[in-house]
């Protein structure tokens, strides 16, 4: 019974999304909507209801599963993709790795950055503070 | 009932969602089978195994993806709610979250930016279609989201929706090995990465890892679809 209590509360929040961004119009889609209003009440309640947890847990421990369809609908597509296929493929590989890349080096980087100005007056159990020290 | 010869049977099959739904649960379980058989082999990510499984086996047997899709919908749609239960591991991680904001925020900006911009002129040097350029730029942006981003600038939806799980696709698979080269240790770091650039493909892959790179890859998916629905039409107008 968890599993399906936490299943239907997660559609709920998933329909209050939807419902929010038909009437505010907004460019977002409504299971992102839906995420943040799950997250504001669990900051609210401060604890993960068990139900909502067993839900959340079984269907994010299988979320590669779920893009298989979507994946599937490049069968659709063979002509444009046979076409364009070297562009297509080094865009995807070079500029994928480059975002991951610069992404991570920036985020690195200002973690050190602010690391270094934090560490000075110490506090102890600052985790920022122990990764700086360890490298 | 009477007898039926193997040319109705397939008839019924293919009028109801029974077989698409099964195929795809089969496929995925064989795909993560030979994952794990093969120590977890990058190239083997099971989305991509499944993908081609189906595709395949559609192609032999004559069958639409319309048709497919009947009973793949089932599944396709369990990424509503599982979008929404991405609050509970970001929950989890919030203290962390605290600590780091400034950083993630600035690395999660540069990356959507980074990745929009970076997508559409590789494909513009190497010759592609503009309606591909601009199915291209929300390639890194979780796939209803892109689908919708693509819609509004121009591109193909469904096209932007396969681009998206092959950019996923290609984070899961050499993404957590450019990261150790790069000799990034910290899981919020590499969540986040992996995040930005390869949605939730990535964020499921990120949770292999563990829970706390997961949980910001998790993050970093809804903030990327986020900032790129509010900016990328707007970049577009001086691109």
């Amino acid at each position: 019974m968890n599993f399906i209590n936490g299943l239907a509360a997660l559609l709920v929040f998933q329909l209050v999304g939807e419902i929010t961004v038909r009437l505010l119009n907004v460019p977002v889609p409504g299971p992102v909507v839906g995420m943040v209003l799950l997250l504001t009440m669990l900051l609210v309640s401060r604890s993960v209801m068990e139900s909502v947890d067993s839900a959340g847990s079984a269907l994010l421990s299988h979320l590669s599963l779920l893009f298989v369809p979507a994946g599937v609908g490049m069968m659709v597509h063979f002509d444009r993709i046979a076409d364009e296929w070297l562009p297509i493929l080094v865009t995807l590989i070079v500029s994928t790795l480059v975002t991951m890349a610069v992404t991570a080096y920036v985020m690195q980087s200002m973690m050190r950055f602010m690391s270094k100005e934090t560490i000075k007056p110490a506090v102890p159990d600052s985790k920022a503070g122990i990764k700086a020290e360890e490298e | 009932m009477g007898y039926a010869d193997f040319s109705t049977i397939w008839v019924y099959l293919s009028t109801t969602p029974l077989l698409g739904l099964t195929v795809t649960l089969i496929a995925y379980g064989l795909g993560y089978r030979l994952y794990v058989a093969s120590g977890y082999h990058p190239l083997l990510n099971p989305v991509a195994t499944a993908v081609l499984m189906i595709i395949l086996l559609l192609v032999l047997s004559g069958t639409s993806y319309d048709t497919y899709f009947e009973g793949g919908q089932f599944v396709h749609f369990l990424l509503g709610p599982a979008t929404v239960a991405l609050a509970i591991p970001l929950y989890q991680q919030l203290s962390k979250l605290k600590k780091i904001w400034w950083p993630l925020l600035t690395g999660l900006l540069t990356g959507v930016v980074v990745g929009a911009l970076s997508g559409m002129l590789i494909a513009r040097i190497m010759g592609a279609s503009l309606q591909t350029q601009l199915s291209l730029a929300p390639k890194s942006v979780t796939a209803p989201v892109a689908m919708g981003i693509a819609e509004k600038i121009g591109g193909l939806p469904s096209l932007t929706a396969v681009l998206v799980v092959s950019t996923g696709i290609i984070g899961a698979v050499f993404g957590t090995r450019l990261l150790s080269l790069m000799r990034v240790r910290d899981d919020s770091v590499k969540g986040v990465a992996m995040g930005v650039s390869a949605h939730g493909i990535g964020t499921a892959r990120a949770f292999q890892v563990s829970r706390e790179m997961g949980a910001f890859s998790g993050l970093a998916m809804a903030m990327t679809a986020f900032i790129t629905a509010i900016i990328l039409p707007w970049m577009l107008m001086y691109f």
